[in-house]
């Protein structure tokens, strides 16, 4: 691959730096690379597509809950869900501030979202098609989420480590309305719990896919591993997940809809069947439920509230004197 | 993953570095700060982009305190923070490790003396 190439020799190139090795250093005793330190091109370019990424997850994610604010069931619950769906908007708020400290503008990383030269997680290209699906979202997307953020509060980048704490601190609130709202559906009545059964049907599957391929698939991870940029492995993470969703589901009295999942006693993990990759390859070259659909509406959004963005530096510069 | 989406070989690497000012859509970055409760420090917390200081605010506020994080906040732009150069560190910092004399716990109090 021409990207494989070209790291290969930024990394040549670079190992003379003198900064190379109080980089190592640092990441050899554990400590934080911040933004003025010296660190690889390859390791800025990582990080900057997957803050970016990131980012562009929290912000387009808000679309699918979005879609179930008007039609919540009770006021308490469009409460709890607007709150969520704003704390979102803030996640990526903070997931841009930290890729931007790697020099990177936000314009820029809006503009390679809208063209399409940056991707978000497939996990948002499906529909919310009921109520149930808001607990689902919740309970599962949250759910892999938290697994994977927790995993980042011990990322090598500073500022990408200290976001994750701040969001970490804010998903476990996530997390629990989705499983309250499953929770509710399941105590109620029968229609409400198969509205509760055919969520998880359709969830299950693409929460999993959330963790990306088999370790052995997985061509960029023991880079990002040597970095400390992720420091757990896509398999591991995904079965840390299973292990601790599995029993919420049983505790629900839902079916996760895999045949081969059973509770394994010597591995001490449940064993689960396989993924359908060609489904989670499809979404991620474009072409699940909701891709396109997405980013139409991300940019709609987007030049919809241009002339907001061009008022408020109208009166800034106005009031100020600034040049807005 | 999850928020690194599996690299494609046809994924376009886009040349990142950024050209000119950092501002979006022509609007300042400003640092924000929180005072926790009354009697501490402010701290910082981040950072947001605002095209004034009211509108700092405004934003700090939603981004910042939805859960009671403070009682006052502060918003500076950036660009009016002069910084230390990392690269100077050692220059600036390792000396005080050099006057350990500084420190109370470098003194020998006798065992019979009290209130030192
Ligand atoms: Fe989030
Ligand atoms: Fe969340």
């Amino acid at each position: 691959m021409a990207n494989e190439r070209s790291f290969v020799t930024i990394s040549v190139v670079s190992a003379q730096h003198p900064g190379r090795a109080r980089f190592e250093a640092l990441l050899a005793a554990e400590e934080k690379v911040e933004p003025a330190d010296w660190m690889p091109e390859g390791y800025r370019k990582t990080l900057i597509r997957q803050i970016a990424q990131h980012a562009h997850s929290e912000v387009i994610g808000m679309q699918p809950e979005g879609n179930w604010i008007s039609r919540a069931p009770t006021l308490k619950r469009k409460a709890i869900l607007m709150a969520k769906v704003q704390d979102e908007a803030g996640h990526g708020l903070y997931l841009y501030s930290a890729a931007e400290t790697l020099g990177i503008t936000r314009d820029e990383m809006v503009r390679l979202l809208h063209e399409g030269k940056q991707k978000y997680s497939s996990i948002f290209n499906y529909p919310t098609l009921s109520w149930a699906d808001i607990g689902c979202i919740g309970w599962l997307v949250d759910g892999a989420a938290i697994t994977n953020q927790v995993m980042l509060t011990r990322c090598s980048f500073g500022p990408y480590a200290r976001g994750m704490v701040r969001i970490c601190k804010e998903e476990s609130f996530h997390q629990r309305q989705g499983f309250q709202i499953m929770e509710t559906l399941c105590r109620g009545s029968a229609e409400q719990r198969e509205m509760a059964q055919d969520g998880l049907g359709r969830w299950w599957w693409p929460s999993l896919m959330m963790f990306g391929p088999h370790d052995s698939d997985s061509t960029h991870s023991d880079q990002s591993m040597a970095w400390k940029i992720k420091r757990v492995s896509n398999d591991d993470l995904r079965q840390q997940f299973v292990d601790m969703t599995v029993p919420q589901a049983d505790y629900l009295g839902l079916t996760v809809p895999d045949p081969e999942l059973r509770w394994n006693p010597e591995r001490g993990h449940y064993d689960f069947g396989e993924i359908d990759w060609d489904e989670f390859w499809a979404v991620v070259r474009g072409n699940g439920p909701m891709n396109r659909e997405r980013i139409a509406h991300k940019r709609a959004a987007w030049y919809d509230g241009a002339w907001v963005r061009k008022a408020a530096s109208a009166y800034a510069a106005r009031h100020t004197g600034q040049v807005g | 993953m999850t928020y690194s989406v599996p690299r494609l070989p046809e994924e376009p690497d886009p040349d990142l570095r950024s050209k000119g000012s950092r501002r979006v859509s022509g609007w300042l970055l400003w640092e924000v700060f929180i005072r926790p409760r009354r009697g501490l420090h402010h701290v910082h917390a981040g950072s947001l982009h605002a095209p004034d200081g009211e509108i700092a605010l405004q934003s700090a506020r939603d981004v910042y305190t939805r859960r009671g994080e403070g009682v006052s906040l502060w918003v500076v732009p950036s660009s009016e923070i002069t910084s230390s150069d990392a690269a100077d560190a050692a220059s600036l910092f390792d000396p005080t490790s050099e006057k350990p004399f500084r420190d109370a716990t470098f003194y020998q109090v006798p065992d019979e003396v009290e209130w030192l």
